[in-house]
């Protein structure tokens, strides 16, 4: 537990010393959520009703990128393998990332939320409800993100590799949350946000004890 | 393997117990084998320096040594018990530091994992037995290579380990470095800990260390006293200069 | 970690054999099933293909969940024979999910008009066969034999233990959209054939599973080769 908290705290303060990363990296989701509005066009009552799911295809995209950071620190002077030498244990390594990854990619898709409200022009009721999805959803991606990033972070092609293991893994995640969003922009006349969000929640349960089991194979030699 | 009794060091006639016990340790990189068939052995309180070529298997025994790499074959013993990573301090080419921290968060950060104190003091303590005092506060991407080094061995320190692993602990450093180096190496062994060094100093650690192992191609080729070593090591190249010329 | 498994002539053997029994049930099942049975009421001819489909379905099914088990065996056991079965198992997984996307096409086209209906377990198998090509790829990049083991043996584990959430999310999705999906009831007639058919599968993945992951250890083997424990001591008056 201890050290859970001081591995987190290691990979916050990281991540706000590299904040400057972190920014290019909204900046990237920003224009994708951009580029994205152009295949559509400027067709108001269509953007409407896409905005949700595009947030979630920006934020996925994005969020290889941090992931891929996120170890490139441990990578150079092998600063991972200092934290085994000194005795933590692998899981400790893990949820202490996995929970700074999962601030990240919340604070990420925050930042990326007012980005797809001006462009995509949604009924703004709902946004409590997208924050707490976003909360969700993040945490979907972050394990299973974390345990493959570190994976690919150590072979040729991590740039390919980190998207093409970890997407078709978080596919639920991505439906469950683009619902999730949209019924909270759109409307939810049939109550079925929250069962959604349930889904969510069962993919955490699932995937973090998992990930985190799992963490200790793919860093050590 | 039995451990010889020791000629010199401060603990000669009192430990019987070994602090690192090794059994034929075979080690691969895909197809090539860095380790083959290594024994060595050193009691609390001893400094063996593992000396050999570039190539020879040297920091690779080491982080053997360290638990941070499986052997393919043999075993490793630390203080009797199999080999666990935290047993050993290894400080290696890398200085596993994050660059974009200061030395003092470094070492803040380790002590909080191993459930050290971690308060500016006591940081600050380690920072200045290895003579980064003035400069923990700056972060390790301004450090140089030997201040880099010097954060390692702080590191090392902090771990507070009954067997501590150095890999080349001259390279970077500084002639003030290399007297640190002697120093805490003496310090360590007064201390009753056991002290690995893989290093070309032959020379300067045959007067420091109580024995020597020579590793030539991934094995053991010689071992014996550490006073010997420079001879031993000597004769090994000239064999190999005859070899190349012959 | 021990040394490879040997290779097993006799492994061969039995494989070649259940490959002889495997295309002899797999022919007597589609004869029967694309001549001799009636035709279904409302597709007519064109519900054939389920002699096809659903005993490659079965068998995909069948495979992946053997690629888990060969995945979980060797974390746990550390035995290599264990990683050749896997790398067989994830390549014959990828070629039948790949070959039931296909099929799913071929029916969806003159049947909906269009070549992908969204149906459940078609889109979960499209994932799948994402997820299991990614683990292919990553064992082409890694060349140590150790990590490549673990790192795919650990991905591969993940990937199947994430298939029921991707099922159960995709056909909750696709619910929404009314959308109808692909027909698996089928008549009682029609049954006897389709599980010869996939008996007759069974039998020809089984054997080829076999002869691949035969292949498989015997690069193991070359790649996991012992140390030469020759003697190369430099004698000098020390202990040896």
């Amino acid at each position: 537990m201890r050290a859970v908290a001081a591995a987190f705290y290691k990979d916050v303060l990281l991540g706000w010393r590299g904040r400057a990363q972190g920014m290019a990296v909204a900046v990237f989701g920003a224009t994708l959520l951009l580029l994205l509005s152009f295949a559509v066009g400027p067709n108001a009552q269509t953007l409407r009703q896409l905005g949700g799911g595009f947030l979630w295809v920006a934020l996925l995209f994005a969020s290889t990128l941090a992931l891929t950071e996120s170890f490139r620190l441990e990578r150079e002077n092998r600063a991972i393998e200092g934290l085994l030498l000194l005795g933590v244990h692998p899981a400790a390594i893990f949820y202490g990332k996995a929970l700074a990854n999962w601030l990240h990619l919340f604070v990420l898709g925050l930042l990326l939320l007012p980005v797809m409200v001006v462009l995509y022009d949604p009924a703004l009721d709902g946004i409590a409800g997208v924050v707490g999805v976003l909360a969700l959803g993040t945490a979907g991606l972050s394990a299973p993100g974390t345990l493959h990033a570190g994976l690919a972070s150590q072979t040729r092609a991590q740039q390919v590799l980190l998207p093409l293991l970890l997407f078709p893994l978080v596919v639920p995640v991505l439906i469950a949350a683009v619902r999730a969003t949209s019924l909270c922009l759109l409307g939810d006349p049939m109550g079925q946000a929250r069962s959604w969000a349930l889904l969510l929640l069962a993919f955490d349960g699932v995937f973090w004890p998992l990930c985190g089991l799992l963490f200790g194979h793919v860093i050590e030699e | 393997m039995q451990c010889p009794a020791p000629e010199t060091g401060p603990r000669a006639m009192n430990e019987t117990r070994t602090a690192i016990e090794a059994r034929g340790l075979c080690k691969r990189y895909g197809r090539t084998w860095a380790l083959v068939d290594v024994d060595l052995c050193v009691r609390p309180g001893e400094a063996l320096v593992v000396a050999g070529r570039n190539g020879s298997g040297k920091s690779t025994l080491l982080r053997v040594l360290a638990g941070t790499l499986r052997p393919d074959r043999g075993e490793v013993r630390l203080l009797g018990e199999p080999v666990r990573r935290g047993r050993a301090a290894l400080v290696g080419h890398a200085s596993f530091t994050y660059d974009a921290l200061s030395g003092a968060e470094n070492l803040r950060i380790a002590a909080r994992l191993l459930g050290r104190p971690s308060g500016p003091t006591d940081v600050q303590f380690f920072l200045d037995r290895v003579g980064l005092g003035a400069r923990g506060a700056d972060r390790v991407q301004a450090y140089s290579a030997g201040m880099r080094k010097r954060l390692a061995l702080a590191r090392a320190l902090l771990q507070d380990a009954p067997v501590v692993l150095l890999d080349e602990p001259y390279g970077q450093l500084d002639p003030p470095g290399f007297g640190l180096i002697d120093r805490l190496v003496d310090e360590l062994r007064e201390e009753g800990r056991a002290v690995v060094l893989a290093s070309h100093q032959v020379e300067r650690l045959a007067r420091i260390c109580d024995r020597a192992l020579l590793l030539d191609a991934g094995r053991a080729a010689w071992s014996g006293p550490a006073t010997e070593l420079p001879f031993v090591f000597q004769r090994l190249e000239e064999a190999s200069i005859r070899a190349v010329a012959g | 970690m021990e040394t490879a498994p040997a290779f097993s002539p006799k492994a061969v053997r039995g494989a070649i054999a259940a490959l002889g029994v495997g295309v002899l049930l797999l022919a007597i099942g589609w004869y029967v099933g694309l001549f001799v049975a009636p035709p279904e009421h409302y597709m007519g001819e064109v519900q054939r293909i389920m002699y096809v489909h659903v005993p490659t379905a079965w068998n995909a099914m069948l495979v992946l969940s053997f690629a888990f088990l060969c995945a979980l065996a060797f974390l746990w056991k550390n035995d290599w024979k264990w990683d050749a079965r896997l790398e067989a198992a994830v390549e014959m997984g990828v070629l039948l999910s790949f070959l039931l996307c296909v099929q799913g096409a071929i029916w969806a086209k003159p049947t909906w008009g269009v070549w992908w209906d969204w149906d459940p377990r078609l889109t979960t198998t499209a994932v799948m066969l994402v997820a299991f090509v990614g683990i292919l790829a990553l064992r082409h990049l890694v060349d140590d034999p150790r990590k490549r083991a673990v790192w795919s043996s650990v991905a591969t584990v993940i990937s199947y233990a994430s298939v029921p959430i991707v099922y159960f999310s995709v056909r909750w999705w696709n619910s929404l959209h009314q959308v109808q999906s692909t027909p698996q009831t089928v008549d009682s007639a029609m049954v006897t054939p389709l599980r010869i058919a996939a008996l007759g599968m069974l039998f020809v993945w089984i054997a080829f599973v076999t002869l691949r992951s035969q292949l498989a250890r015997r690069r193991l083997a070359q790649e996991l080769a012992p140390p030469p424990f020759t003697t190369a001591t430099v004698a000098a008056g020390g202990e040896g």
